[in-house]
């Protein structure tokens, strides 16, 4: 059996297999992972040719792109392959294919070579989510991760930031590799699907964060101002000013935790707007989420908030604060307004809608009948006002 | 044969021709996000009220999508007249999706023809189209995402080029505001009928019927029919079902990092009691 069909679905799970019109589809991908496969048609037989390792074979096939290379020495000594061999079947002759040496005679009795190789790859992606965790593997992933090879976090006020492959588990079959963002601390499905076949347990649970706490220049910091916001309510920039000129201006950024990330972070968060007016928080479908995503202006913020997740001065009728003025975070996430300023040729955008907008929100509230409702109402009117 | 003409100007990805500018517009590739804009809304000139001064040939743009175009229309002005037929499009679509009426056309969203959020928490939640801006010609679309209420960048490139103001920066927000019980659940599996269902109950608001105005009271009805099943929706705390993935070191969490989301939390703990309190008891 040719180590094609064996580099599609490495994963021993009931992982859905990718549709073959999954593949071909139109972003391009699905055409990169054929011609890749064809060049690999030369590699059928168990032994690589020549000059390949076993090892740069398997990293270099479609869809393995996240694996660095592990080291021979690390594989040969016994003591970091602990445990191991209960995990994986034909123990013996998987070492063999993995570290290229030629199998003994007795391995005749092996019945398919394809089981081989599926010991073989299990083995070596436990080895390397072993591997990863040493300072060697980490120095390999950060050669990769420098050079965009894990790709960039999709979400967009992330700017770009690098992300690193994860595992939601460190025992293999469960779940298939996800990208870790140390901008917004959230996990991602990559994008291609040639990557849906890979497991996460190759990379692990623990090896995205054991990387950002060796790297820590590479770790966004879990505070963040906004460049203009300098304690005025100044009007906000347009968002090409504030990454443009406005950043190379910044002083260097300090993390006053030495343990802490030393990157400066990309701190927005999104706002989301009905013709540039805010969605208040009062309406059922009001922000809820914007907490995951924001940070403190300071560290020292931080420390406002216990072990337990309580704030420490917190007063009942900060509550009510909230309800007339503005709730602290609230305003510190109004900074980045892209939609204000961009709006300016806007009073006839879409005025006719907004009439109707209105009466559907005017029609919403004459139906609501709870009394206790009236003050939400009320300010839903407000903004109704606002609005026009 | 105008539409031959107006195929080979362009990026003629589609050989098979259509009998009208938009379905020809619809079908062409990396215009998947769009949704066909009825006739009617595009001839009451009320809906275009401003247009004429953000497309130059407004007419001809106008005569050209609306398959209207005189025949003996200058050959050599066709490809530039086609830019403004699209720019002209953008615009009234990102009027036309605001209005809803789109809901009883196929449900993109519910078949998630937008994609799905590539957050792992997020479970699928299928996604919307969204701009950052209004205006043409300065940010492409991006992806809004109802359940971890954030926006992603599309995974092809193909849709990254689409300009983000043929879709506005209001439309999934008005659509969760008026339809209140589309909003997705914060936590467990994507559940298809949820959102979907609600759609669906929109009879007559989406039939394709012709008269504007029969579609308009219908839909009024189902918002009021929605705020009702909306009414019983509370969502003061639906933060607090939100899943969260939390790093680990050998199964400890990160210091700084867990630091930063028990501030996090502690913020989301305060907006929920501040919504609890406007709610009453
Ligand atoms: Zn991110
Ligand atoms: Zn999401």
């Amino acid at each position: 059996m040719s180590r094609r069909s064996q580099q599609q679905a490495p994963v021993d799970t009931n992982q859905p297999e990718v549709p073959e019109d999954e593949l071909l589809s139109a972003t391009g991908e699905g055409d990169e992972v054929m011609e890749e496969a064809e060049e690999q048609e030369g590699y059928t037989s168990s032994t690589p040719t020549s000059s390949l390792t076993w090892i740069s074979w398997f990293c270099s096939l479609p869809g393995h792109d996240y694996f660095c290379e592990v080291a021979e020495d690390f594989i040969e000594d016994d003591f970091n392959l602990t445990g191991l061999n209960a995990m994986v079947p034909f123990w013996k002759e998987a070492m063999e294919m993995v570290l290229d040496v030629e199998p003994d005679e007795d391995s005749a009795k092996i019945p398919d070579v394809s089981i081989v190789e599926a010991s073989a790859e299990l083995l070596y992606g436990l080895v390397h989510q072993r591997y990863v965790l040493t300072r060697a593997g980490l120095h390999a992933m950060a050669e990769k991760y420098e050079a965009g090879v894990f790709g960039s976090c999709p979400r967009v006020y992330c700017m770009g930031c690098n992300v690193v492959p994860c595992g939601r588990s460190d025992l293999p079959g469960l779940d298939t590799v996800k990208l870790f963002c140390p901008n917004c601390n959230d996990i991602y499905v990559p994008a291609s699907s040639r990557f849906q076949g890979v497991d996460g347990a190759f990379f692990g649970t623990t090896f995205a964060h054991l990387f950002f706490q060796t790297y820590r220049e590479l770790m966004p910091a879990p505070f963040w101002k906004h460049p203009s916001s300098s304690g005025s309510l100044s009007p906000s920039l347009s968002p090409r000013s504030v990454t443009g000129s406005n950043s190379s201006q910044q002083a260097p950024f300090v993390n006053p935790n030495p343990h802490g990330g030393q990157k400066r972070a990309a701190g927005k968060v999104y706002v989301p707007r009905i013709y540039g007016f805010k969605v208040s928080e009062r309406a059922k479908s009001g922000p809820r989420m914007q907490w995951m995503r924001i940070r403190p202006e300071s560290p020292e913020e931080l420390d406002e908030v216990d072990w337990r997740g309580r704030w420490i001065d917190d007063e009942e009728d900060q509550y009510d604060d909230g309800i007339d003025g503005e709730a602290e975070e609230d305003r510190r996430m109004e900074d980045f307004d892209p939609v204000r300023h961009a709006l300016s040729p806007m009073p006839y955008r879409g005025a006719h809608i907004l009439h109707r907008i209105t009466q559907t929100m005017m029609t919403t509230m004459t139906t609501t009948k709870r009394k206790k409702k009236r003050s939400r109402r009320r300010l839903l009117l407000e903004e109704v006002d606002v609005m026009l | 044969m105008l539409r031959r003409t107006v195929e080979d100007a362009s990026t003629g990805s589609d050989s098979d021709y259509s009998n009208s500018w938009i379905s020809w517009f619809l079908s062409s590739k990396g215009n998947e996000y769009f949704c066909e804009v009825e006739e009617d809304y595009i001839l009451d000139r009320f809906n275009l009220t401003g247009l004429n001064t953000e497309v130059q040939n407004y007419t001809q743009a106008l005569d050209l999508i609306t398959d209207n175009l005189d025949d003996d229309f200058q050959e050599e002005l066709r490809g530039s007249l086609d830019i403004q037929a699209r720019l002209l499009y953008g615009l009234i679509h990102a009027r036309w999706i605001v209005t809803c009426a789109w809901t009883g056309q196929d449900d993109k969203y519910k078949k998630a023809d937008f994609g799905r959020c590539p957050r792992v928490l997020c479970q699928g939640q299928p996604l919307l189209p969204i701009g950052l801006t209004d205006v043409p010609y300065e940010k492409s679309v991006k992806l809004y995402c109802g359940r971890c209420e954030d926006i992603y960048s599309p995974k092809s490139s193909r849709h990254g080029s689409i300009d983000g103001a043929y879709f506005g920066t209001s439309f999934p927000h008005l659509l969760y505001l008026v339809y209140p019980s589309l909003l997705p659940l914060k936590s467990g599996p994507t559940d298809p009928t949820r959102g979907a269902g609600a759609v669906g109950l929109v009879p007559g608001a989406g039939a394709t019927v012709d008269d504007p105005r029969r579609r308009g009271r219908a839909r009024e009805e189902l918002v009021e029919g929605s705020d009702g099943l909306g009414d019983t929706i509370n969502t003061a705390a639906v933060a607090l079902r939100a899943e969260r993935y939390r790093p680990r070191i050998f199964g400890f969490q990160v210091n700084e990092v867990a630091k930063l989301q028990r501030w996090q939390e502690a913020v989301r703990d305060r907006q929920v009691a501040r919504l609890e309190a406007l709610e009453g008891p």
